[in-house]
């Protein structure tokens, strides 16, 4: 199972969490872990997920999710999560 | 699990710090296709290179999409091309054809560089190989993404000055085939002495004989990420500066290791090595020569450099060592004039000169790298120059290197726009006192004695 990590960073408001896990759901992508602080008054929010049921490839959840950011006013990415055990664990 | 301050770090060196892995470079052996008849070693070398790199680009550009990290530079290097051309290449033109050949092929596949339009000479020229040196000045100028250099000398052999006096001539040579666009032909030849077979950075770059059929190296960077860790260690001691600098570059590794192997992964291609070079571009924020300042000098060049520069590098280098299965390449701090903001503003205070730059590269890879002279240098101040940058890389047993800019038209003061990557410089003042009669005397520097160990 790759997981897949996704982060959500911007002006903190009402619903951010909630369009973001409807579209996960809508989607299949089941939710592994989330946490969420404020740094620096802007909301950060990261989940890791598990994308291997979801019926959409990596670069279209990429895609919509990076749309949905855009409709939203907040930054969303997904990435592997290779990326972050590689430089933070040995 | 990972944890949020974790993610939210790697991403912030991403966002603000300008952390990328500066190249994918894909080595190709080309020595299976040498052969006596010239067009049809062209074809052969174009299809080669169009069918072993044709993948090379989208996987790139797919490993960048799922990791999120920016993946600049896509790149092809090839096996020294004086050792494909020996059989074939009777004159400069044919060799030119050769060059023709590897742009179309760049093209193609829609790599930036691709680099090994080279000649290996440690100790002497066999004829294709001065052939080929002699064709560097025609095959830059009627080539865009051709990359050339020259190995004159090494630890094991000493240096021969005849091509060092040669390639003084061919340097000036070059910048005038290119003069109206500012030299930029020389930018893309570099003189080497100790060479890597294995090196992913341009212009260096070449498919050593040593390496196997087609092999992936990646090099990294970072400088900007290792300027604002230094940040949070302001006035504190040595052993947190140097800790400090290790623990990002093992981060900043790590990275370049794992699109190392995705990329050796989705291509079918083995994983060769990452060079740790902290390699910087003309942006703001992504400069070496920054991290030297926040390591506590006004500017680079200040009394101290040396120091703050051998330090770095070897703290980049313990870092970087661990974080990746095979290092190799350039593996330093690479402080290339034109391409650092940092370094650009030193030379313009007055703090940096080629004198202090020629003693940093006693402790750094790589060497003289991007400075841009007047145009009126002599030859053999060139190959002076050369020769000395060549000397500390056989005594000290590292890779050096040269890569100056004699700028056609232009004097101290003056200023050149290289655009791009390649960036922009002031004119550099270079000791005008006469080495004639040292490099006229033909023949080769022999071997230092430390390299006999048998």
């Amino acid at each position: 199972m790759k997981k897949t990590v996704i982060t959500v960073v911007g002006k903190d408001r009402v619903g951010i969490i909630a369009r973001v896990c409807t579209y996960l759901a809508d989607n299949s992508i089941n939710i592994l872990d989330i946490s969420q602080t404020i740094i620096q008054d802007f909301f950060n929010m990261m989940m890791i997920v598990d994308t291997s049921k979801s019926p959409k490839k990596f670069d279209e959840i990429a895609e919509e999710l990076d749309r949905l950011g855009a409709e939203i006013g907040v930054l969303i990415k997904a990435q592997h999560e290779d990326i972050f055990n590689r430089m933070h664990r040995i | 699990m990972i944890n949020i301050h974790e993610v939210i770090e790697t991403n912030k060196m991403i966002e603000q710090e300008n952390l990328d892995v500066r190249t994918i470079t894909l080595g190709i052996s080309l020595l299976d296709l040498a052969g006596p008849d010239l067009s049809e070693v062209n074809n052969r070398i174009y299809n080669k290179i169009t069918q072993v790199a044709k993948d090379l680009v989208a996987t790139g550009d797919k490993i960048q999409r799922e990791f999120g990290i920016p993946i600049v530079n896509k790149r092809i290097s090839v096996t020294p091309i004086s050792l494909i051309g020996a059989p074939c290449c009777k004159t400069i033109e044919d060799y030119v054809t050769i060059a023709k050949t590897l742009d179309r092929a760049a093209h193609e596949v829609g790599v930036n560089f691709i680099g090994g339009y080279s000649a290996l000479v440690t100790k002497a020229m066999t004829t294709s190989d001065e052939l080929l040196i002699r064709s560097i000045p025609q095959a830059l100028q009627s080539t865009e993404r051709v990359c050339s250099s020259v190995n004159v000398g090494s630890t094991k052999t000493g240096i021969d000055m005849n091509a060092v006096k040669l390639i003084g001539e061919i340097i000036i040579e070059t910048a005038e085939h290119t003069k109206e666009r500012d030299s930029i032909g020389c930018a893309k030849l570099v003189v080497f002495c100790n060479a890597p077979d294995d090196n992913p950075f341009m212009a260096g770059a070449f498919h050593g004989i040593t390496e196997g059929d087609a092999v992936i190296n990646v090099g990294v960077s970072g400088p900007g990420v290792v300027k604002r860790a230094l940040e949070t260690v302001r006035g504190e001691n040595f052993e947190t500066l140097c800790e400090t600098i290790k623990k990002t570059a093992f981060k900043i590794t790590r990275v370049g290791q794992l699109v190392a192997m995705e990329a050796s992964k989705l291509l079918g291609i083995p994983f060769g090595i990452v060079d740790l070079s902290l390699a910087p571009t003309p942006a703001v924020g992504d400069s070496v020569a920054e991290i030297l300042e926040e390591i506590g000098l006004e500017y680079a060049g200040a009394p101290g450099t040396t120091a703050a520069l051998a330090l770095l590098n070897d703290q980049v280098k313990k870092g970087g060592v661990m974080a990746s299965s095979y290092v190799g390449g350039l593996s330093g701090a690479f402080i290339p004039v034109s391409e650092d903001q940092g370094m650009i503003d030193a030379v313009e205070a007055g703090a940096l000169t080629l004198e202090k730059l020629e003693a940093m590269t006693c402790v750094c890879s790589v060497g003289l790298d991007m400075i841009a002279i007047p145009g009126d240098t002599k030859a053999t101040t060139i190959s002076g120059i050369i020769a000395d940058e060549m000397a500390i890389g056989m005594i000290n047993q590292k890779t050096t290197a040269v890569r100056l800019i004699p700028v056609i038209g232009k004097s101290v003061g003056d200023y050149v726009e290289f655009g791009g990557l390649l960036g922009h410089a002031p004119v550099m003042k270079v000791n005008e006192f006469s080495c004639d009669n040292f490099i006229n005397r033909g023949g080769r520097i022999p071997a230092p004695i430390h390299s006999f160990r048998n």
